[in-house]
């Protein structure tokens, strides 16, 4: 995968992920990790290869069907991509607002989740009054309030503090447990570490196998 | 800091920001455009209506030039004409002109000609043709050559053709004119769209990652575009029929001018443009949101 006419930034890249699996991706910044991710979540196209998701081939699927597709997927952005003129609330809300969900269905669900996070006091706020780990746990909320299939988070522990980024942690594995294929590109080693979940190393835009190591105790 | 929220009474806020500094700009751009487009169709009518006024004119009249033969006086030979002519079907009028008219249409040409008697100046009928059932040049002829008398008849059908060929010309160019202004007016809009998505591309990104179809996203830059040219539309609109109606109303009748008459039902030509306003705008904004988001 190259943008424009620039270098491959992943190269060779060959893998699968099972249905309910829980993956790391690591690698040094430049690595490829959020391109990994972009090719996931239909941001970007591999200049050559494929992608298959939910058993069907995206990259040569119809433009026209891709939302469909996307709105499976769950992404914590790494610059969080969160709406300055709407509300935390609003924000929360976005992906079922465009999946044609009925605001009755689901404004106690939202509100649950916002509290769960933290963010129960600031549901009216706006992000720019957010502080930096409160937008990201607002990033969080939006990703995961539709019970995706597919969560891909992009760095989603960098701006808060270890008890927050355990407790981020613990929701992700929840719906891992619920189902939910789980990928996070992280520089936190400790929380791999902590974790023991299977690791995808990006070095250079290329994949180097990683020894599996026992979750901390 | 805590505050007081109540998730029963929380009403969906709208996608894009309400307020955008360019949007009054757009509005004055646009509704300048349609004041303009307003001007030109109201021209259009006001010309039409000149021309058909010509042309009925000309259609209703015919002029005889009588040359006198033998010993007969010019003046004695045109009121024989005049005779004839009036005894045609389809002639409500035949008036044999005076030889002072007659010199004053060669005037121009020959200088004064009224003291040399010897010159045979030619006199002229004025005919006067049912508005109905209108004789043809062809009977009038008849009837003439009936009498033994030289004449030549002018239906002014050459006129009728260069007047009807100068109202062609005027619809065509206020046609033209209103269509270019509609294309300009779409143009504006359209690089609007592709300004507002580019300063709302955080919000385009967003929903276009979360899963919104295209249509859903070019369908919020349509309504907001269209609504602010539907504006607009009004607003030229009514600056158009206000123009409209100051000509009216210092013209009298015959408008500001006898050349382009402006008629009160005239004015409602101005009705269909914010909506036709919106509608440009619309279909300019859906064009440039989808192929910008293809884009994306």
């Amino acid at each position: 995968m190259r943008y424009g006419r620039g270098p491959e930034v992943l190269s060779d890249i060959s893998l699968s992920l099972p249905r309910g699996s829980f993956h790391f991706v690591t690698g040094s910044s430049g690595a490829g990790k959020s391109s990994l991710l972009k090719l996931i979540y239909l941001a970007a196209r591999p200049s050559s290869g494929g992608v298959r998701l939910f058993g069907q081939d995206v990259t040569s699927m119809p433009a026209s069907d891709l939302p469909h597709i996307r709105r499976r997927i769950g992404v914590v952005f790494q610059d969080l991509l969160l709406l300055d003129h709407l509300s935390a609330f609003d924000n929360t809300a976005l992906p079922l607002r465009i999946a044609g969900h009925k605001a009755s269905e689901y404004r106690n669900d939202v509100a649950e989740l916002l509290a769960w996070v933290g963010l129960g006091g600031r549901m009216q706020a706006l992000p720019p009054t957010l502080a930096g780990g409160e937008k990201q746990r607002l990033a969080i909320a939006r990703a995961v309030v539709n019970r995706p299939e597919i969560l891909l988070a992009d760095e989603p522990t960098g701006n808060v503090d270890h008890d927050m980024s355990m407790r981020i942690y613990r929701l992700f594995v929840e719906l891992n447990r619920l189902g939910t294929t789980v990928i996070i590109a992280t520089h936190d080693q400790d929380l791999v570490a902590r974790s023991g979940r299977p690791v995808l190393h990006l070095d250079k835009g290329r994949l180097k196998p990683v020894a599996p190591k026992a979750p901390a105790a | 800091m805590s505050e007081s929220f109540d998730p029963a009474r929380w009403r969906p806020a709208p996608f894009l920001p309400q307020d955008d500094a360019r949007d009054p700009a757009l509005l004055f751009v646009v509704a300048v455009l349609c004041f303009l487009a307003c001007l030109a169709a109201l021209g259009a009518l006001a010309g039409d209506r000149a021309a058909h006024g010509w042309s009925g004119q000309l259609l209703g009249e015919a002029t005889v030039i009588v040359r006198p033969r033998g010993g007969e006086t010019p003046d004695a030979a045109a009121a024989r004409a005049a005779e004839a002519l009036a005894a045609v079907p389809g002639v409500s009028e035949a008036r044999a002109l005076e030889r002072e008219k007659a010199y004053d249409l060669i005037r121009p040409w020959l200088g004064d000609v009224s003291d040399l008697e010897d010159l045979p100046v030619p006199r002229l009928v004025s005919v006067s043709l049912d508005a109905k059932a209108p004789a043809t040049a062809a009977q009038l002829d008849k009837a003439l050559k009936g009498q033994g008398l030289d004449a030549v008849v002018d239906d002014h059908t050459r006129w009728i053709k260069d007047i009807r060929r100068a109202a062609d010309v005027v619809r065509a160019t206020a046609a033209v004119v209103f269509l270019l202004v509609a294309a300009a007016a779409g143009a504006v809009v359209a690089f609007a769209t592709r300004a507002g998505l580019a300063a709302r591309r955080d919000v385009v990104e967003v929903l276009h990652l979360t899963g919104a179809e295209d249509g859903q996203i070019a369908g919020l830059f349509e309504l907001r575009f269209a609504r602010i040219a539907a504006v607009a539309g009004g607003i030229g609109a009514l600056g158009a029929a206000g123009l409209g109606a100051l000509l009216r109303l210092i013209g009298g009748g015959q408008g500001v001018t006898p050349a382009l008459p402006v008629a009160w039902l005239d004015l409602l030509v101005v009705l269909p443009c914010p909506l036709l306003a919106a509608l440009v705008a619309a279909v300019a904004a859906r064009l440039t949101a989808r192929r910008l988001i293809k884009g994306l």
